[in-house]
């Protein structure tokens, strides 16, 4: 069953398009992440799902209604902003139970819909303070808990989690995923945050220039990116690209980058490949091996030029193939700067975009 | 955990080399007959007393009686201090035919210039409100229009406004003086809560709407409580403008109605009789005292609703 439906949707400021045709479908219950970079329409689409937005082409469903031209207030949705966007004149509590007073709803009500909101987001103990007088991951409990109280089927969330620190942001990313959990509601996320993008989703569209890249749960978009910009845009350090042209030679396939001949036989698209083809190959950090090559598997030699040690995890930064390359391995691995390796690539989770479309093969 | 945390501390405390204790410690020494301080308070403080110096004119010389006047030094402190001309200056003043002093003026001017206050910034505010955050079609070029007005000298206006008043049949009275006091807040009004309206975090707006607020719920319950900086330097341009207003005041009212501005001025210019310098400096004073209050008791209302109004949400 779909909860939000967005169909042939367009948006323009004047002469500038934000959103172009843009279709998408939530299903009910579903945590749906939009992901891009600033300016990508992803926070101008989910002003508009909220209403908040004329939009100047399309219609939108929630829950099989068209509220293409409804109030925000009447669309059953619930908001939660990046800047907490709390009353700062009104206690926690009044914060909360704004919008039921507003929609004119009996007090007895009221005070259930609170108490129950603030016993779920655990915030009784500040009911009676002022925004002011709160912590940033308090108020945004609080500004998720306005939504709550509106008992609503879809959450939209625009960025909440960018204005607080690294901490209290993993914290909170938990507490929104268990919430989801726990209250089963069709979530909209707008992050630029991958990481969040990547736990929280269950599905992930990656949005670039007001056009969904790529609509797919977040193993595949990291797996199997559609095209070069997801592909560069999901991971840290980002993939690993790799210009060159496609050979042949005894019945295997090779992408030739300079004096580096790739073997991409393994690739599971290999079938797509056509000889003399100019493509992108991409490999991520972590599908690099370093000194690991099983017998028989054809190995390069590369220098390591920088070793960025971070706990969990050691990445190697090193020049092969003619360009900067960075490899993930075991952090109690250890290589210091001038150390040769030997680089041997599973092609079996590589990717290869052709170069002139930049999609993937 | 804390005897550990209290031991480990003395442990560094003694094992710190015999060079990182001497030398400079504690808070920075200040010179406070600095050269740099004697400049700087030197300059300030001759520069105040240049600017006091016609107050304190002024308010000597109308404390003296007309004798003492025509001595001539008007630097001198009163020998004897007489506050006749004080009364004379409120109450006994001629302007005309009327003679009884400033009082007059003064009520006019507090009923020129309450309504004018409260009704130009209740329009102003909305009509800020609405344009910083209702954006509707046209919201723009009105903007633009209105700011323009706030170029245009008032004397081009000033002909066609009387005949406004006149066929609206309100030439002559309070009424129409407000009215135009009101208009031609307007301008410089809207912009300041523009800006201040736009200047707030726009997501508030939106979590209203959200909410389910509409446009004068979220005025009232969310904008205006955070608004109180903003009103009050508001309310400070539109007192003291009002209030020191001279031109429509003369041009746009009856006698009977004149502003003290208007009526200050005609018992300063009056040609009859002697001139006595000692009422005219208690009358100006008088009528300079309304604007002069509002800078002192809004002043630290302001600097209060300021610091209220910082605290971010």
């Amino acid at each position: 069953m779909t909860s939000v439906s967005v169909r042939d949707l367009s948006l323009n400021f004047g002469a500038v398009t934000v959103l172009d045709r843009l279709n998408l479908d939530i299903d009910h219950g579903e945590f749906l992440v939009l992901l891009g970079s600033s300016g990508c329409g992803k926070s101008t689409l989910l002003n508009c799902i909220a209403g908040l937005l004329d939009v100047s082409d399309g219609q939108i469903f929630i829950k099989d209604r068209n509220v293409t031209w409804e109030e925000p207030k009447d669309r059953g949705i619930g908001m939660v902003f990046q800047s907490y966007a709390l009353y700062p004149q009104m206690t926690v509590e009044k914060n909360l139970s704004f919008g039921l007073k507003v929609a004119k709803i009996p007090p007895a009500e009221i005070d259930r819909r609170v108490a129950r909101a603030a016993e779920i987001l655990q915030i009784q103990p500040l009911l009676k303070r002022k925004p002011s007088e709160l912590s940033g991951g308090q108020r945004q409990r609080v500004a998720i808990g306005r939504a709550l109280v509106r008992d609503v089927d879809v959450f939209l969330f625009d960025e909440p989690l960018s204005n607080l620190d690294a901490k209290l942001r993993s914290e909170l990313r938990v507490e929104i995923k268990r919430l989801h959990q726990s209250l089963k509601n069709t979530m909209i996320y707008v992050t630029h945050d991958q990481i969040e993008a990547l736990t929280l989703a269950d599905r992930i569209a990656v949005m670039k220039s007001g056009v969904i890249q790529q609509l797919a749960d977040p193993m595949t978009i990291y797996n199997a990116p559609e095209n070069l910009f997801v592909a560069g845009f999901i991971g840290s350090p980002s993939m690993n690209f790799f210009r060159g042209e496609v050979e042949t030679k005894d019945g295997r396939s090779f992408v030739r980058v300079g004096g580096v001949a790739f073997d991409v036989t393994d690739y599971p698209g290999q079938a797509k490949l056509r000889t003399g083809q100019k493509v992108v190959l991409g490999l991520r950090p972590e599908h690099v091996k370093v000194d690991e090559a099983r017998d028989g598997e054809a190995t390069h030699q590369a220098v390591v030029d920088i070793e960025e040690p971070m706990g969990a995890d050691n990445l190697l930064w090193l020049t092969f193939a003619g360009q900067s390359m960075s490899v993930r391995i075991a952090g109690q691995r250890r290589y210091p700067p001038g150390s040769t390796v030997r680089l041997s690539f599973d092609m079996g989770v590589a990717s290869i975009f052709d170069a002139g479309s930049e999609n993937r093969l | 955990m804390d005897s550990i945390a209290d031991n480990n501390m003395v442990v560094g405390y003694e094992t710190a080399p015999a060079s990182l204790m001497a030398g400079a410690r504690g808070r920075k020494p200040r010179r406070t007959l600095s050269r740099r301080n004697i400049i700087v308070y030197g300059t300030l403080t001759l520069v105040a007393l240049y600017y006091l110096l016609p107050l304190y004119v002024m308010i000597v010389t109308s404390l003296k009686g007309m004798p003492e006047i025509r001595v001539g030094n008007i630097f001198a402190p009163p020998l004897e201090i007489t506050f006749e001309p004080w009364v004379k200056a409120w109450s006994e003043a001629c302007t005309g035919l009327n003679c009884d002093g400033l009082s007059r003026g003064f009520w006019n001017s507090v009923r020129i210039t309450v309504p004018s206050v409260i009704i130009s910034i209740a329009i102003a505010s909305v009509n800020g409100y609405a344009l910083a955050n209702w954006r509707f079609k046209g919201a723009d070029l009105f903007f633009t229009i209105l700011i323009v007005g706030a170029f245009i000298p008032y004397q081009v206006m000033i002909y066609p406004i009387v005949i406004v008043l006149r066929e609206l049949g309100v030439y002559g009275t309070l009424t129409g003086l407000i009215i135009v006091h009101t208009i031609f807040g307007m301008p410089i009004l809207t912009l300041l809560f523009r800006n201040y309206f736009a200047g707030l975090p726009e997501e508030l707006f939106k979590a209203a709407r959200v909410d389910g607020a509409g446009f004068w719920t979220i005025y009232f319950k969310i904008m205006l409580p955070m608004s109180l900086p903003i009103f009050v330097v508001a309310m400070i341009l539109q007192v003291t403008g009002i209030w020191n207003d001279f031109l429509f005041g003369v041009v746009f009212t009856r006698p009977e109605y004149y502003p003290m501005t208007v009526q200050l001025n005609n018992i300063v210019n009056s040609v009859q009789g002697v001139k006595e310098y000692n009422v005219n400096m208690a009358a100006t004073i008088l009528t300079g005292l309304v604007p002069l209050t509002v800078y002192f008791v809004s002043g630290r209302l302001f600097v209060r609703g300021i610091a209220a109004g910082a605290v971010k949400g």
